[in-house]
């Protein structure tokens, strides 16, 4: 991610030399071909469903806008998808940091299989995601019969939802840092040990501040995931209006009852979740790059 | 302190690294180890800092036996081939780090520390650097700072991984000198690693010269140039095609005072 931010910076520079080089330039024809067929891609599939999701929204005013997201209902999914990241996204912060020291800095038996296994959330279809704890916590899964005797729901439930999320989105903070701490190697860690730290202060005082950027753009990438997940939550949660409804799965409902309207008023939260968190990613791309080229500057 | 490790092995997969290496390290010398890259000198030293486990052997630090001491118990400075400063942090901070990490009965006050790193700093003679990060200094520069860094903890041994590798040779040749003075200075017992004939021949008090993870041999510069052991050692000294021995060593005396350690050790003996 940083690597790739500062290659971009590159890039950029480099691309700009070239073209003001006449005798690397291509016809003025081909440049405006690409550049049209590009920005008409880019606004016919990106910025137009942006612009039709808030044009929806307000379609019939902002009070029906505002009246759909104050709705109980519209509310309770709004609160339900906040609590599903809050608790997902630490999760995975932890497991996402864990898993990627083990990784980069240490040889171990299994380690490929680890780093494997890291991407099975990436690689199965989310209905299946969410149909492994339906199988494991429904009804008439493995544990379901003893969750039923001690009254504990999981499947059609919050516990179902948030395992689901942190399920769907365990990869995002792992597969950020694995390269990342790979490329830093373990010298400076090596480096904090000779020189008397201990494993907790070498993680804090060298690990961390190393890969901060890094592990914050995994975070941005993780919540957005955790807040929009549609397919592997819709199978857990049973879509309880009011309780087990989060904002992509009130959005469905919505729409289905033609309340296009509110439908794309909630849609136009998440829209704007989406905006804040590529403002965010890139603000993060350019501090990070900023750092590297500091690094790089001697 | 004394180092000697006693029979060490170690393999890497089917690639022995070292074989049944057995070595002593008097106190207070400056010992280069010398060899071609893949000869084991860089996994001795590891294996001696305890940043590498060896597979049967012992290290004896002062004759005990170290196998089981911890690394940040071992009292060691290692200075790395690249260095390994931490880049978020400034020099000051970088030099100060293995005094703020002590444990906190141990650890000095953060004016005691102050003290301390301007003391290193000076020692260095970059004090006028403490404010900086590292990717601002220079290769040389850096690899001072990460010498300071090593003595802050006021180390037992210090320990250097090809310490001259990434420089250009002016800087090179500088540090050197530079090396060696400030060795007589502290007199803490050093080992180097290096792959450079004439490195480690003018600095060196004593030179271990290894291949495929055997001790080919161990002598003051002189010695092995004068009567080197086997034809390995004649050979990458590149002994053969410069004549007599009396015409190498002029030679190797002209290009820059190789044999000063050793006449002064006769004279001071």
């Amino acid at each position: 991610m940083a690597g790739a931010a500062t290659a971009m910076h590159w890039a950029a520079d480099h691309a700009g030399r070239f073209e003001s080089n006449v005798a690397t330039r291509e016809p003025a024809w081909v440049r405006w071909l690409i550049l049209a067929v590009s920005l008409t891609f880019f606004g016919v599939f990106l910025l137009l469903p942006l612009v039709a999701v808030f044009a929806e929204a307000l379609r019939k005013g902002w009070t029906t806008y505002l009246t759909a997201l104050a709705e109980p209902d519209a509310l309770s999914a709004v609160r339900l998808t906040l609590i599903t990241a809050a608790i997902a996204v630490p999760l995975n912060l932890v497991f996402g940091v864990a898993a990627a020291w083990a990784i980069a800095k240490f040889d171990f038996r299994g380690r490929h299989l680890l780093i494997t296994l890291i991407d099975l959330p990436f690689s199965v279809s989310p209905v299946i995601s969410g149909l492994i704890y339906v199988l494991l916590f429904g009804a008439g899964g493995w544990f379901g019969p003893w969750l039923a005797q001690h009254d504990i729901k999981i499947i059609f439930a919050v516990p179902g939802i948030v395992l689901a999320t942190v399920f769907v989105t365990f990869p995002f903070v792992a597969r950020e840092l694995i390269p990342l701490m790979e490329a830093q190697g373990r010298e400076e860690e090596e480096a904090a040990l000779v020189l008397g730290a201990s494993g907790w202060q070498t993680f804090w005082r060298v690990t961390l501040p190393n890969i901060k950027w890094g592990l914050l753009y995994g975070v941005i990438l993780c919540n957005a995931r955790a807040m929009g997940e549609f397919g592997a939550v819709s199978v857990v949660s049973g879509h309880v209006r009011g309780q087990t409804n989060t904002m992509p799965l009130h959005v469905e409902i919505l729409y289905n009852e033609y309340n296009f309207a509110a439908a794309f008023a909630v849609a136009s939260l998440l829209a704007l979740l989406a905006l804040a968190t590529l403002i965010i990613k890139s603000w993060v791309e350019s501090r990070a790059g900023q750092e590297q080229q500091q690094e790089g500057a001697s | 302190m004394s180092i000697q490790v006693k029979n060490i092995h170690k393999t890497f997969g089917s690639f022995v690294a070292l074989d049944e290496v057995s070595l002593e390290f008097p106190t207070g010398e400056l010992v280069a180890l010398l060899g071609p890259s893949g000869c084991g000198k860089t996994t001795l030293l590891r294996i001696i800092a305890g940043l590498e486990a060896a597979d049967r052997g012992a290290v004896l630090l002062e004759g005990e036996d170290a196998s089981d001491t911890h690394v940040r118990e071992r009292q060691v400075g290692f200075v790395f081939q690249h260095y390994a400063l931490f880049r978020h942090m400034t020099v000051f901070d970088n030099v100060a780090f293995g005094l703020r990490v002590k444990p906190r009965r141990l650890r000095p006050s953060e004016a005691v520390v102050r003290g301390k790193v301007r003391e290193l700093l000076e020692l260095v003679q970059l004090e006028w650097l403490a404010d900086r990060f590292p990717s601002q200094l220079s290769g040389g520069q850096r690899q001072r700072i990460a010498l300071a860094r090593a003595l802050a903890v006021e180390p037992r041994v210090l320990l250097l991984d090809e310490p001259f590798g990434a420089l250009d040779a002016k800087v090179r040749k500088e540090l050197r000198c530079w090396l060696r003075r400030l060795h007589d200075e502290l007199h803490v017992t050093s080992i180097f690693v290096t792959h450079d004939q004439e490195e480690a021949l003018e600095v060196a008090d004593r030179v271990v010269l290894m291949n495929h993870g055997r001790v080919e041999q161990v002598g003051a510069p002189r010695e092995v140039v004068e009567r080197p052991g086997t034809p390995f050692v004649e050979d990458f000294l590149d002994l053969h095609d410069h004549g007599p021995t009396w015409l190498v060593q002029a030679k190797i005396r002209h290009r820059g005072d190789v044999l000063h350690p050793v006449i002064g050790r006769e004279r001071t003996a």
